[in-house]
């Protein structure tokens, strides 16, 4: 177990005219390597829900443990938090700020009061992990492309050796050879780093693909917690909160519905084709 | 956090002084300004006071939100006040000291704080009870004139309009890069004035940068949609006078005219 949360509300706007809750009774756990995607209709909490977790927005009650200790506890280090939990927010490359790529990385492990060699070392790492070459060290940020300024953006968070590596949307806005990158990436991260990844995604495809575990958020409550798998048997009721199935998910819930004995359960195209082509081998 | 800055601080509410034609409550305004300082009588104040109680009354706005405008001058006017009654020439009626006071500045400091404080609570009432966008298409047109003069009118009213819409998004985008680089470590709370200065700057380059694409955009957008300036321009909801605007016009000459009588032929006190 690495972050639990349990019954936690909260609202934005307390006390005016415009108090809306955008989370009621939460209780959540996130284990240890797991995968997870967060999905849910536009306003149903996500972006709240990730921005509790490590400690930048504070709950109204309940609590969240992370490794066990209350993280809303006198004594409990807020800047520890939010160096283990890695939060790369949406649109991430519009944080960069410095002149160049290096120096933006860097100042992260700057902020942590390490040694400086420690610094460095893990500031490269990072570089080197979201694969930019040291031909773009010293070049503006701004003078990026997308992808990269992304890559380099989520560098900065993994600059600080976050346990935990959260992110929003972080396929947003970019073409299939930047989305392929940024997940070959977080698969890398989540493979051979053993960090445990929080993703909130819109596509059904990439988290039928990439996650080992789907949170189905509504109106500020979880509805559906489990593996895809599972949790994309409920066609019906997640186009009752306006989210989808992947569109092999769907093909196949469909075919089985007009009689057709296959396994409805299925993810990827590549698996619902040698699902179908068994059933017509069988016919 | 940062979120808490309300800007434009429109009262919601439905009543007569709300559905006013703008340029009358800036005109309004201005005039009930300017006329708090033609006077140095008793009298004079029991009319002006008198008369923004009753407007305050038919705006529906509760006397407690007006009176948070005058939060942020509440040192001036201590300031000006105690200047004024020390400072002040006159027939001494107490003595500490080096210090004195006199009858005549007790009154000045009397009456210029009810100046300043009028002034603010009259003009908080105009901004309650008007969105910044009416007020911008008011100034607009009472400016019109000056365009003959070749003051800029029409684009310096888009400006203000533009930056008006602009200020949420701004202030919604400073907070999100402030929680993204306290994500990444950073301290705003801590350290000294340089330092906390220094510390603000991986904030300020992406909010800079961001207004910029955001000014850019908006004006290919703008392009893309034939804006061409003001001439010819035409507007979704031209400001049109009607009866009920034209008796407030009527109302604040009545409100001069009670004011200078008042004045002149009431016994001064
Ligand atoms: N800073 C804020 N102030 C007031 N209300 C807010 C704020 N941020 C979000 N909300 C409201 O809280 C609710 C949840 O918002 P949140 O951003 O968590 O949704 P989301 O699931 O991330 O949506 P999206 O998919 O559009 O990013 C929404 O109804 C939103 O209007
Ligand atoms: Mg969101």
């Amino acid at each position: 177990m690495s972050i639990l949360l349990r019954n936690v509300n909260y609202t934005y706007g307390k006390g005016s005219s415009e108090e809306k809750q955008a989370l009621k009774n939460i209780n959540l756990e996130i284990h240890k390597n797991e995968f997870t995607a967060i999905v849910g209709h536009t306003g149903s909490g996500k972006s709240t829900l990730i921005q509790l977790l490590n400690g930048l927005e504070k709950a109204d009650s309940g609590e969240i443990l992370f490794h066990g200790k209350n993280i809303y506890d006198k004594d409990f280090s807020m800047k520890m938090l939010r160096s283990k939990v890695g939060l790369v927010f949406q649109y991430p490359e519009h944080q960069l700020f410095e002149a160049t790529v290096v120096k933006d990385v860097a100042f992260g492990p700057n902020n942590m009061e390490w040694e400086p060699l420690k610094a460095e070392l893990s500031t490269f790492g990072a570089l080197k992990d979201v694969g930019i070459g040291e031909e773009l060290f010293d070049v503006s940020p701004l003078a990026l492309s997308g992808g990269q300024k992304r890559r380099v953006a989520i560098a900065g968070v993994l600059a600080v050796e976050p346990e935990i590596l959260v992110l929003d949307e972080p396929m947003a806005g970019l073409d299939p050879a930047g989305r392929k990158e940024i997940f070959d990436l977080l698969k890398k991260l989540h493979s051979e780093r053993k960090i445990t990844i929080i993703m909130v995604s819109h596509s059904m495809e990439d988290v039928a693909e990439y996650a080992s575990r789907v949170i189905v958020m509504n109106q500020g409550e979880v509805v559906l917690d489990g593996e895809p798998r599972k949790v994309f048997r409920y066609e019906k009721e997640l186009k009752q909160i306006g989210l989808g199935v992947p569109q092999a998910t769907s093909l196949m819930h469909c075919l089985a519905a007009q009689g057709a004995g296959v396994k409805e359960d299925c993810l990827t195209v590549q698996e619902s084709v040698s699902e179908i082509l068994k059933w017509l081998k069988r016919v | 956090m940062i979120r808490n800055i309300t800007i434009g601080q429109y009262y919601v509410a439905d009543s007569v002084i709300h559905r006013l034609d703008p340029r009358v409550k800036v005109t309004g305004t201005l005039l009930y300004i300017v006329s708090l300082f033609l006077f140095h009588n008793f009298w004079g104040y029991v009319v002006a006071v008198g008369c923004f109680f009753a407007v305050m009354v038919l705006s529906k706005v509760p006397f407690s939100y007006i009176v948070r405008g005058l939060k942020p001058i509440f040192f001036m006017l201590v300031f000006t006040a105690v200047l004024n009654l020390f400072w002040t020439p006159g027939t001494v009626f107490f003595r500490f000291g080096a210090i004195q006071l006199t009858w005549e500045g007790l009154r000045k400091s009397v009456f210029m704080a009810f100046r300043l404080i009028f002034l603010v609570l009259g003009s908080s009432l105009m901004t309650l009870t008007t969105t910044p966008n009416q007020l911008t298409d008011a100034l607009e047109k009472l400016l019109r004139p000056l365009r003959h003069l070749h003051v800029p009118v029409h684009e310096i009213a888009m400006m203000m309009s533009i930056a008006l819409r602009f200020i949420p998004i701004l202030v919604e985008e400073t907070d999100r890069i402030m929680k993204a680089q306290m994500a990444r470590g950073a301290d705003f709370e801590s350290g000294s004035v340089l330092q906390r200065l220094r510390n603000m700057l991986p904030i300020l380059v992406p909010l800079f940068v961001s207004a910029i694409r955001r000014a850019n955009d908006l004006a290919l957008a703008m392009d893309a949609r034939c804006y061409h300036g003001g001439d010819g321009r035409t507007k979704m909801h031209p400001l049109r006078y009607q009866g009920r605007d034209f008796a407030a016009y009527f109302i604040c000459i009545a409100y001069c005219v009670l004011l200078y009588s008042a004045v002149t032929y009431l016994p001064m006190l």
